[in-house]
């Protein structure tokens, strides 16, 4: 605090802020007339508090910037996502009541405002110790932090004007370099302990959200939003107002060269459930969109299979018991369940159907096709009968071009924006040279094109790969029948194909090892292979990920004859 | 936690120059820019850790395209170097030398020598020191230009002093260029190296103005230097060089011997054939036998009758002598086993004495000799020839038939 007036009643000088920006005096609560400015409202996403002309915001910079610190920097981040997921069809309530709350609460436990002495506070001791400019050559900061006293007091939710206020005099000479106040304190490594926010954990914040209200919005569709760039994400800070101007470390914290990671984003969003003690998410029941059974539709929509097979994912989902509200929903904290991937799930649970009905062990399937074209020759009435060599045909073929357009989409990707990015002042000047040459270069290389302009990014959809049952050349496979895999045993349907090969006999300790099974392609069949294949295609995940799921459930379903085999042969050894 | 030790951003540029270089090995130009428009925002990343960087990358890339490209125009590409001239200081002068070749190559002499000596007169620092090599180039090849302003220059005044006048105008330009060149050209060959367009010319211009000496140093040191490439060529300039001084048989004949070790196949090997057979010196002769076998196991004079008359000459002559059988014996052994496959099939004797007549003479002479009267190839050509009437056939026949016994001894 700047303000050391001594209080005009029990001359203490300890003042604290109402909620109207006056000081008042702690020890006697007297309030003053004596008002603080207020930190500018574009930085906040729903209040309307006035800015005070009184002094105005500390030390314009000579370039015209201002100071502002790196969560208000991801505060802004996280209203344009928010604002982009509202226009894709998400209720407004995400972006004004939930995200927004996480938001104060996650600031709130890290320390970062809305408490009396945040962390921030404590750049002015450090850069005043500090002489080395170079962040990387000391990654092992010794911890200042504990050396000054930091007076841990309870935070009582105050008014969005506590950014401001509760901040000390940052000294002018702070060496280490960043336009934000706090770049330097961002990137220090003892910060493990308050969740340092980072891009990807944007992500994991609207995943959150999103999670909390049970939109119908996958992580992996989230995610692949966020590459077609549907949501911000790369390139977000040239939306910041110009008075915030980035440079030095603040690139390392905001500028994104790597499209985020389903697992990073994944587990962070847990690590933050926990972090923020939030309670039970509201229950995941099998109405919900990221219920499996609703999933596993969709999957096998899109993924041009019979509707017949719903019945099949059903039937296993319900035998292992993944159906189940309490399976389903999210216990922050709780460290013994396993964490739910729904949408790897879902296809997982496709994986395991079709290797109950086909066996996919790169022989059976094809015979089951031959005997099913067999018997499609005569088959006059109903529908035809599913053959899975004309289904791999097609869907092969429709997989090769997405995925050839991908691969050239990913190789064509721009990186930059106009926005420039300078890492100090000094090589501003270098930084636009080169920005002019690029944009010179691209102007000369773009007509010389021949095509059409980049066109416009697709509308975001939901499928990317869809199949209409009025196509005549019989490429959709969804109306067809399982009749050539099934047969009648006592009443009830069940698979002709006798026999299962497990993915793997043991599991291994996922946290440990980080997976749960290893999946080398060479050690599995073909047919196998390219399930997997298409899954990780629509998921744009690694099919290892798909294929530990698979293992997971796999070891659910034969958990008895596992144990069987298991009691049995320790049986045998005595 | 993710392995991937590169962000995306460089996996996709990376990706991005594999699409441009399937591109352009496919000559798909407007495929190439497309790609290429993508990749150019490599240039705001630092790739210092990288052997070749980006500034390299499209510099050479957008080289190609726009120099193929249907659409793009000189003006177009000239911007676009002057671009790269300023991307990399290490690289300017290579850059510039590239640019005036492209000039040159589209016939844009004045542009290519006003850039030169731009090129010529850049100073930067520790980079002129570092990037001596590429300033030597850049000298000589503004040197080989003044050449040609010289050439052009000579012939104008050669014109005129036929018409009878004489210009003096013309004339002291001509000696200018000769001073500007002579000086860079001179200093180039000093370096060991590949030189001989400058060679060539340096030469041209001394034996000009008459000093034959320092043209023949120019030369000896060119090819007898031991520190400089192994170069065919350097003995060929040399060699002509001789003959055009009129020099005796003796140093033409140590000119074409070190060409004879490098390349047996050399068209100057005929000539070289024809000296040594006519010497005196029983060696030589020996030599010059060697030689002609050696350029007859090259596949490109299979058909040539000149050379097979220059051994069937010097068979012949053996032969009628009766003395050195063992010469041909000697050069017979190694090559019993493949040139009667190579040279002396039914096919071949079918071939030849459709297509060239005097060839199939050649060859049917040698045929005989090295395998008798009853090789194939003798006796289907000496038989077309008789059934022809043709006088020198049956002479053949005759001749070999009378030294078939020299057939036994060789072959033995």
């Amino acid at each position: 605090r700047d303000f050391n007036e001594r209080c005009a009643q029990c001359s203490e000088v300890n003042w604290g802020l109402t909620d109207g920006g006056r000081y008042y005096c702690r020890s006697c609560h007297n309030v003053t007339e004596r008002t603080r400015e207020v930190v500018n409202t574009d930085f906040i996403t729903n209040s309307r508090v006035q800015t005070i002309s009184k002094g105005s915001r500390k030390q314009e910079k000579n370039d015209g910037g201002c100071e502002w610190y790196v969560c208000e920097g991801f505060q802004l981040v996280l209203k344009k996502q928010a604002e982009a997921l509202e226009a894709l069809g998400v209720c407004p309530q995400m972006k004004d009541e939930i995200l927004c709350n996480f938001w104060r609460c996650y600031l709130q436990k890290s320390k970062q405002a809305y408490c009396k002495r945040p962390a921030a506070e404590t750049v002015k001791g450090l850069s005043a110790c500090e002489s080395s400019t170079d962040v990387d050559s000391d990654p092992e900061r010794p911890s200042l932090l504990h050396l000054l006293s930091l007076s841990e007091s309870e935070g009582d939710l105050q008014t969005d004007c506590s950014f401001a206020s509760s901040v000390s005099k940052v000294s002018e000479s702070t060496s280490v370099y960043s336009g934000s106040v706090d770049g330097s304190l961002y990137l220090m490594k003892n910060q493990k302990e308050k969740l340092r926010m980072t891009m990807p954990m944007t992500l994991s914040f609207c995943y959150m959200a999103l999670l909390w209200l049970r939109e119908p919005i996958t992580l992996s569709e989230l995610l692949r939003f966020v590459v077609e760039g549907h949501i911000p994400y790369l390139n977000v800070f040239q939306h910041f107002p110009e008075k915030m101007k980035l440079c030095g470390l603040d690139l390392r914290i905001f500028c994104v060269e790597s499209w985020p990671v389903y697992e990073e984003v994944f587990n962070k969003m847990h690590e933050l459930a926990a972090f923020l003690d939030l309670p039970r998410f509201p229950d995941i029941t099998d109405s919900c969109f990221l219920h499996p059974d609703m999933l596993c539709m969709k999957y096998l929509m899109e993924a041009n299979l019979p509707d017949e097979l719903h019945n099949w994912t059903c039937r296993v989902v319900k035998k292992i018991g993944i159906g189940e509200v309490d399976f389903l929903t999210l216990m922050p904290g709780n460290k013994s369940t396993r964490k739910v991937k729904y949408d790897v799930l879902a296809a997982a649970v496709i994986v395991v159907v079709l290797k109950l009905l086909f066996l996919l062990d790169d022989h059976y399937e094809w015979l089951l096709s031959e005997f099913a074209e067999e018997r499609n020759k005569n088959n006059t009435e109903g529908g035809p009968y599913f053959e899975f060599k004309k289904w791999y045909e097609v869907v092969k073929q429709s997989l090769d071009v997405e995925q050839k357009k991908l691969d050239e989409e990913r190789a064509k990707y721009l990186w930059r924006c106009e926005k420039p990015l300078f890492y100090s002042v000094k090589n501003k000047s270098k930084v636009l040279k080169r920005r002019q040459m690029v944009v010179n270069l691209q102007n000369q290389f773009g007509k010389l094109s021949g095509s059409v302009r980049r066109a416009e990014k697709p509308n975001p959809s939901s499928f990317q790969l869809s199949w209409s049952e009025e196509n005549t050349d019989g490429s959709c496979f969804h109306g067809h029948s399982l009749k050539g895999v099934l047969q009648e045993k006592c009443g009830l349907l069940t698979a002709m194909n006798p026999d299962y090969w497990l993915c793997t006999v043991k599991l291994c300790n996922e946290k440990l090892c980080g997976h749960l099974a290893h999946y080398r392609e060479v050690e599995f069949p073909q047919s196998y292979h390219f399930v997997l294949g298409l899954f990780s295609f629509l998921l744009r995940i690694q099919p290892s990920y798909i294929h530990d799921e698979v293992c997971m459930i796999e070891h659910k379903l034969f958990n008895k004859k596992l144990y069987k085999k298991l009691k049995y042969n320790t049986v045998l050894r005595k | 936690s993710s392995h991937e030790h590169k962000s995306n951003f460089r996996k996709s540029k990376e990706a991005c120059l594999s699409y441009i270089q399937d591109a352009l090995l496919q000559k798909q130009w407007k495929r190439a820019a497309e790609f290429l428009t993508c990749y150019v925002e490599s240039l705001e990343k630092d790739y210092s850790r990288e052997h070749v960087g980006p500034s390299e990358m499209i510099w050479r890339i957008g080289t190609e395209i726009l120099w193929h490209h249907s659409q793009s125009s000189m003006k177009e590409f000239n911007c676009f170097m002057e671009q790269m001239k300023t991307l990399g200081v290490k690289r300017y002068l290579k850059v510039c030398l590239e640019h005036v070749f492209h000039l040159l190559c589209n016939g844009q002499i004045e542009e290519a020598y006003q850039n030169l000596s731009l090129a010529e007169s850049w100073r930067f620092g520790e980079q002129t020191a570092i990037q001596d090599k590429e300033m030597k180039l850049v000298e000589a090849y503004r040197g080989l230009l003044d050449y040609y302003s010289w050439s052009k220059q000579k012939n104008i005044l050669l014109e005129h002093s036929e018409d009878g006048f004489s210009d003096l105008a013309v004339e002291r330009e001509m000696h200018g260029y000769f001073r500007k060149a002579a000086v860079n050209l001179k200093e180039i060959i000093k370096i060991p190296g590949v030189w001989d367009v400058f060679v060539k010319c340096y030469v041209d211009l001394l034996e000009f103005y008459g000093d034959h000496n320092e043209a023949r140093q120019v030369l000896n040191e060119y090819a007898y230097n031991s520190k400089f490439p192994a170069n065919p060529n350097a003995h060929v300039y040399l060699y002509q060089f001789l003959k055009r001084q009129g020099e005796s048989k003796k140093s033409l004949i140590s000119a074409l011997k070190i060409l004879h070790d490098i390349v047996p196949s050399h068209e100057l090997m005929i000539d070289f054939n024809t000296m040594l057979q006519k010497s005196k010196k029983r060696k030589k002769r020996r030599l010059g036998l060697e030689v002609i076998f050696a350029t007859l196991d090259y596949a490109g004079w299979k058909e040539n009758a000149k050379t097979w008359s220059c051994l069937a000459r010097q068979v012949k002559q053996i032969v009628i002598s009766e003395k050195h059988l063992d010469w041909i014996k000697q050069e017979w052994s190694s090559r019993k086993d493949w040139w009667p496959a190579f040279h002396f099939s039914r096919y071949l004797a079918k071939r030849n004495w459709q297509e060239d007549k005097s060839l199939s003479y050649e060859k049917a002479l040698v045929a005989g000799i090295l395998l008798g009267k009853d090789c194939k190839y003798f006796k289907y050509v000496s038989h077309q020839g008789c059934k022809a009437q043709l006088k020198r056939f049956r002479m053949l026949k005759k001749f070999v038939n009378r030294h078939n016994p020299v057939y036994l001894r060789i072959s033995g």
